[in-house]
């Protein structure tokens, strides 16, 4: 047999999936502890015990690749020149590359500004600033400043390459570790983020995966590929685009709700579908990520409440607000909590309903009309995701919710943001077995495979949402 | 881009205007000149003139107007080059500024008021720009450089 297990070291579990590459199917799991802090081999072998029980002993593996966002993930501090243009693009490179954003600066960093950068204990610095040949010095200025910093991280210089090299020079005297890279924005509005990217996936590999203690496990695995993060955009972009000789599924999106926060994954150019509209700003990359850290379900369960109002959140949720208010005590004393109860299942899903809604809302770019003497002029600022053909969801309160169709389809344009470039009708799926990551790392050495076998895994909502839908109008009817 | 250029100029319609095709040829003239030239295109708001200035270490801001409500949009844009720190940056306006028949010295005083470094009626040739352009940015570069930077060299 030819087999592929695909490994997550997550924040909170660490989990396995086996995949017969032939069959193109997943064909066994196993779950355990992340165990980072203490010893990382201890819940990766409860994992593989669970899986050996499942399959009846482990097949040897062909593949053994593993991702994580284990011991807080990758935390990156970013920091730019003008905040809609490099600090922007620098914003958008550390995200794709599956980052924990830490914080994000732009212009000079003051003193202020380079204690919270050393107190926020990051992974990576990612500096940015200026196009090739343009503005010098504040990036120069920015990089003087870290260096005579206690920070401790290695930086990634991504910025005006006309002052790369007294930015190296001056890190590299302060003996900070550094890789230089090309700029994020070379040229005006010219976005080039991939080699910041597979800077910070190289760094990534080499030194945090040692740094988090991830390798004392590296006997029962090939390699740490990138952050999971980074996996499940991997994944939606080998799904949307497909493979050499195979098509995937066209531009998707994909929701991940979180306990803490809401991520959004699009793959898609997303330029402008109708004649007649004019792009403004930066542009943006074709596989986007962004994470909205205030909407989740338990952490920031209060935040979701708060934008929309307790008292419309009730309403919405069938609650009162009593019963609301003790729900998020709940959730502010154990983020852990599962719904039991029936009003417990509507509170999760009222706020998965609005995290999503806010997420891809957030994601998605924008029309603006502006009259001139010639007539009407439609300008778009971000991706218009309206022609997306799906959107996957994934999470628990996805997978293990009353109805992950109805809290999905929040994520579709409606009355709420006319203006909003949203999905205007896709097919709605879900990551029922949790398979993308695995997808995304699979993808890295066996793309066709990777392709095949998450087809496969993803659950189509549709015909669910049909039924449901029917329900509902024939009661509306009545 | 090969060699340093003559200066880094950022050029756009502002406003609500969509008038491109006199900036698009003045833009192509200057870059034959030995300009970098970063044009922004049409319905530009000033705010992006001046972001685009600060990323690039624009030496000049070269604002077109054709519909005659240049006078509203350019209004503050000299304040807002100081805000954002390009202090002394050459602001050059250009077009169809005004409606209705006003005599241009009055116009051209009223943009130079507003902080601009000259004022351009209708009906210019790009000569008549690139010749003071070059003159004016050669003239900044000779004094001390007020933002501390190098004169922008391109990569190589």
């Amino acid at each position: 047999m030819n087999m592929a297990l695909l490994i997550d070291f997550g924040s909170t579990y660490t989990k396995l999936r086996a995949v017969d590459l032939d069959a193109a199917a997943v064909v066994g799991s196993g779950q355990g502890p992340s165990t980072v802090t203490s010893d990382v081999t201890v819940g990766l072998d409860k994992a593989l015990t669970e899986l050996a029980s499942h399959m009846g002993g482990l097949p040897r593996f062909r593949h053994r690749l593993a991702s994580s966002s284990a011991a807080g993930g990758l935390r990156m501090i970013t920091v730019g020149l003008v905040p809609d243009l490099t600090a922007k693009a620098a914003r958008l490179a550390a995200l794709g590359a599956g980052a924990k954003l830490a914080g994000t600066f732009s212009f000079e960093l003051t003193e202020g500004d380079v204690d919270d950068i050393v107190d926020a204990l990051p992974d990576i610095v990612l500096l940015c600033g200026g196009t090739d040949g343009g503005n010098r010095k504040v990036i120069v200025h920015n990089a003087q400043r870290l260096a005579e910093s206690a920070l401790a991280c290695p930086v990634v210089v991504a910025g005006n390459r006309s002052a790369a090299d007294t930015i190296a020079g001056d890190l590299q005297k302060a003996g900070k570790k550094i890789i230089v890279t090309e700029n994020v924005m070379p040229r005006h509005l010219e976005l080039n983020i991939e080699p910041a990217r597979e800077a910070i996936r190289q760094l990534f590999v080499e030194h945090i995966v040692h740094a988090k203690g991830i390798d004392r496990a590296r006997a029962r695995f090939d390699a740490v590929l990138m952050p999971t993060p980074a996996a499940v955009l991997q994944g939606a972009h080998c799904l949307a685009d497909g493979v050499a000789g195979e098509p995937g599924l066209g531009p998707l999106v994909v929701v991940d709700i979180g306990g803490s926060t809401t991520d959004v994954h699009s793959v898609c150019d997303g330029h402008p579908s109708h004649t007649g509209v004019v792009y403004h700003g930066l542009p943006e990359p074709h596989a986007k990520r962004t994470v909205e850290g205030d909407l989740g379900m338990r952490h920031t369960a209060r935040s979701v409440v708060a934008q929309i109002g307790r008292d419309a959140f009730s309403g919405e949720a069938g609650m009162s607000v009593e019963a609301v208010e003790a729900l998020l005590r709940r959730s502010d004393d154990d983020v852990g909590w599962l719904p039991q109860r029936d009003d417990e299942r509507q509170f999760d899903q009222a706020l998965a309903r609005r995290a999503t809604r806010l997420s891809v809302t957030r994601h998605a770019g924008t029309h603006e009309t502006i009259y001139t003497a010639t007539g009407p002029v439609t300008l778009q600022r971000g991706k218009d995701l309206s022609e997306v053909a799906t959107i996957i969801g994934t999470g628990g309160v996805l997978v293990h919710g009353d109805d992950p169709a109805r809290t999905l389809s929040a994520a579709m344009a409606g009355d709420h943001a006319p203006l909003s470039l949203m999905p205007r009708s896709a097919c709605l799926m879900l990551d029922a077995d949790y398979v993308l990551y695995a997808c995304g790392l699979l993808g890295a050495v066996e793309p066709a495979a990777a392709l095949a076998f998450g087809r496969e895994a993803l659950k189509s909502l549709d015909g669910e949402r049909t039924e449901k839908d029917a329900d509902h109008d024939a009661t509306a009817a009545q | 881009m090969t060699e340093a250029s003559k200066g880094t100029l950022v050029t756009g319609v502002i406003g609500s205007d969509t008038h491109i095709v006199g900036n698009r040829i003045l833009s192509r003239a200057l870059e034959q000149a030995g300009f970098r030239v970063v044009a922004l295109g049409a319905l530009t708001p000033a705010s992006e003139f001046v972001d685009a200035a600060i990323e690039t270490n624009a030496d000049a801001i070269l604002v077109s107007s054709l519909y005659g409500q240049g006078e509203l949009d350019c209004r503050g844009f000299r304040d807002l080059c100081t805000e954002a720190g390009l202090g002394d940056i050459l602001l050059y306006v250009g077009g169809y500024l005004v409606v209705g028949e006003q005599p241009w010295e009055s116009v051209e005083r009223r943009f130079l008021d507003m902080g601009f470094d000259r004022v351009f009626p209708p009906g210019i040739r790009p000569d008549d720009v690139v010749g003071p352009l070059a003159d004016d940015i050669a003239e900044r570069r000779g004094g001390e450089s007020l933002s501390g930077d190098q004169p922008a060299d391109g990569p190589s």
